[in-house]
């Protein structure tokens, strides 16, 4: 069930958008008020949503061209002279082609640097495997300084950036191509470090993070009216994780399902493993990319043949608990 | 330049190359011949006047900056820096040991004076373009000196960094390329040719100029010209001999990653002071 407080956070209506449209929207109005600010891009400003920023403030523009190492090691050079640059570019690219400047340049001297990365996961579709990432949590958690934020919607974006921008020092913020529902109402707090519960039951505990966690709450409402009431923790903060939040459900329900557009192995579903598996072994079942590359196709039919649409994520719980 | 000031830059080099053979002799390794091919221009950088730069605030907000792209040579920047009075020389003895404030590659969160975290090769270019960005965007008026190895423009980040510095017309950025020709697996001709390396940084758009880079009047001619240019970045290419200074190690591949033993220390010094050459 959906506990009253809870309630009073969730957004009424029946609007999608994708979270780097409201990326794109929220910079582009912060740049009003912060003038450290500047964006970075390599050659996706249409795609990546800064080209709302670069039309607004375009002395605090700079596109670096297909470049996507030189862009993250110049980001690190403008946060040095106490810049606040926002670095963006496709998952694949920040987290992969530009991995060793993200780890050497960004994150090793800790330097401010807010690596906004869109088109994440296999639901951007069509484009297929070279464009889907699904590694770029699991390459980004494994560098020691960063903060990884995975939001659920626009709002839990807006809300996120307002809180890395707060923040001193690097941070990836993942965002996804397609266009979601939204989940939080303008009253909703995120917080770095904090989960937050959706529904709360005692039958199991699904963890989800990200495009997943509008279809994880699907789930859990359909769940609900067959009497499965479970916890679905939406833990956008996958670096630092909210350990209190994943251990107390555990400890209620015995048995926790992650969920995320994402390999498996590194993602939030081994995020969630590392913290039982010390603190409160539980069985835990990861929903996600199986260990293998994405496909073309449309993000309904890829989400539903990788094993983590609606029905999988009953199912799962179903035969499970 | 007068023949006074560059006696005391030739004497200071002597003081930065004697640092680097002491200290990397104590650490048991690290990069002789990188790090002794530069000593003539971090002399003169450091101690020409020519950077602002204050060592009692190192942070100071309008300071020029220096990124040691090829990080591997620190040594030279850590006895330039200790020479400053950035630190205590003591701490050159304790180069590369667990718990320094210097450590095998520069890091800016543990050594004063150091403005740039470098190490892999081809990134502190990139840095210094953004620095060179945001030192414009606050209208700070400092100059940011980039100084990178012949090896390391191999890399494809230095040239993606350098059509991003003429491209954002950085007039503020100096780059010095420490062409010593020789890099870990041989002659750099040989490994993977750079030339013609001054064309190529003249097609990417710089502004270049080609010295000897153990010759103060033309390091001085050079920086002096550097500055004066406007509407692009300048890439002084710095025509140097690896291990120079030290005629065992000169122009020797093997003394690229190598410390001297206290033996070969000995002798390097006694060939600082001009004997044993061959």
């Amino acid at each position: 069930m959906i506990p009253e407080n809870v309630k009073k956070i969730l957004y009424e209506g029946d609007k999608k958008i994708a979270t780097r449209v409201a990326y794109g929207e929220k910079i582009a109005e912060l740049g009003e008020t912060n003038k450290d600010i500047v964006v970075l891009d390599c050659d996706l400003s249409k795609s990546t949503m800064t080209s709302i920023f670069a039309k607004k403030f375009p002395d605090r523009f700079f596109n670096f061209g297909i470049a996507e190492a030189n862009m993250m090691s110049v980001a690190a050079g403008l946060a040095a002279m106490g810049k606040i640059p926002f670095a963006s570019t496709f998952a694949v690219f920040a987290s992969k082609r530009a991995c060793d400047q993200v780890s050497i340049s960004v994150a090793y001297p800790r330097l401010n640097v807010k690596i906004c990365a869109t088109h994440a996961g296999i639901s951007i579709g069509e484009d297929g495997a070279t464009h889907q990432a699904i590694e770029d949590v699991s390459i980004m958690r494994s560098i020691p300084n960063i903060v990884v934020i995975s939001p659920a919607d626009a709002t839990e974006t807006r809300k996120a950036i307002d809180k890395i921008v707060e923040y001193d020092g690097p941070c990836y913020l993942r965002l996804c191509r397609g266009s979601a529902p939204i989940i939080f109402n303008e009253s909703y707090d995120f917080e770095i470090g904090r989960g937050v519960k959706l529904t709360e039951g005692d039958k199991a505990t699904i963890v989800s993070a990200g495009f997943t966690t509008h279809i994880a709450f699907e789930a859990a409402k359909k769940l609900e009216e067959e009497g499965i009431e479970v916890d679905l923790i939406n833990m956008a903060s996958i670096k630092p994780i909210d350990e209190e939040m994943i251990v107390d459900s555990a400890k209620r329900t015995g048995l926790v399902i992650t969920v995320e557009d994402h390999n498996i192995i590194g993602g939030l579903g081994s995020a969630v493993c590392e913290v039982l598996s010390s603190k409160y072994p539980t069985r835990v079942i990861r929903l996600g990319v199986k260990d293998k590359f994405g496909s073309s196709g449309s993000p309904e039919e890829l989400i539903s043949a990788y094993g983590f649409d609606c029905g999988s994520i009953i199912e799962t719980v179903k035969s499970n608990i | 330049m007068d023949e006074v000031r560059k006696k005391e830059l030739t004497e200071m080099a002597k003081k930065l190359r004697i640092d680097i053979l002491e200290m990397l002799c104590e650490a048991g390794s690290g990069h002789s011949g990188g790090s002794l091919s530069m000593a003539d221009v971090f002399s003169y950088l450091y101690f020409s006047g020519i950077l602002n730069v204050d060592p009692k605030n190192p942070d100071k907000k309008d300071r020029d900056r220096v990124v040691l792209s090829k990080g591997h040579a620190c040594p030279v920047w850590y006895a330039a820096l200790a020479e400053k009075g950035y630190f205590d020389k003591s701490h050159l003895k304790k180069l590369r040991k667990y718990g320094s404030i210097l450590q095998g590659h520069p890091d800016m969160r543990k050594t004063p004076g150091v403005d740039m975290t470098t190490g892999s090769l081809g990134q502190g270019l990139s840095c210094a373009v953004g620095m060179a960005i945001g030192a414009k965007l606050d209208n700070l008026g400092c100059k940011i000196f980039a100084i990178v190895g012949d090896g390391e423009c191999n890399e494809g980040q230095i040239w993606e960094a350098a059509m991003a510095a003429a491209h954002y017309k950085l007039d503020n950025l100096i780059a010095i390329v420490d062409k010593n020709g020789l890099q870990i697996d041989g002659f750099t001709k040989d490994v993977m040719n750079t030339e013609p390396l001054a064309e190529k940084w003249r097609a990417f758009g710089w502004e270049v100029i080609e010295i000897d880079g153990h010759n103060f009047d033309q390091i001085d001619s050079a920086i002096g010209r550097a500055i004066e240019t406007k509407g692009k970045p300048v890439c002084i290419i710095a025509h140097t001999t690896k291990g120079k200074g030290v005629y065992f190690m000169e122009n020797v591949c093997d003394w690229h990653g190598k410390a001297p033993s206290k033996e070969e220390k000995e002798k390097a010094l006694a060939s600082l002071c001009g004997e044993g050459a061959e």
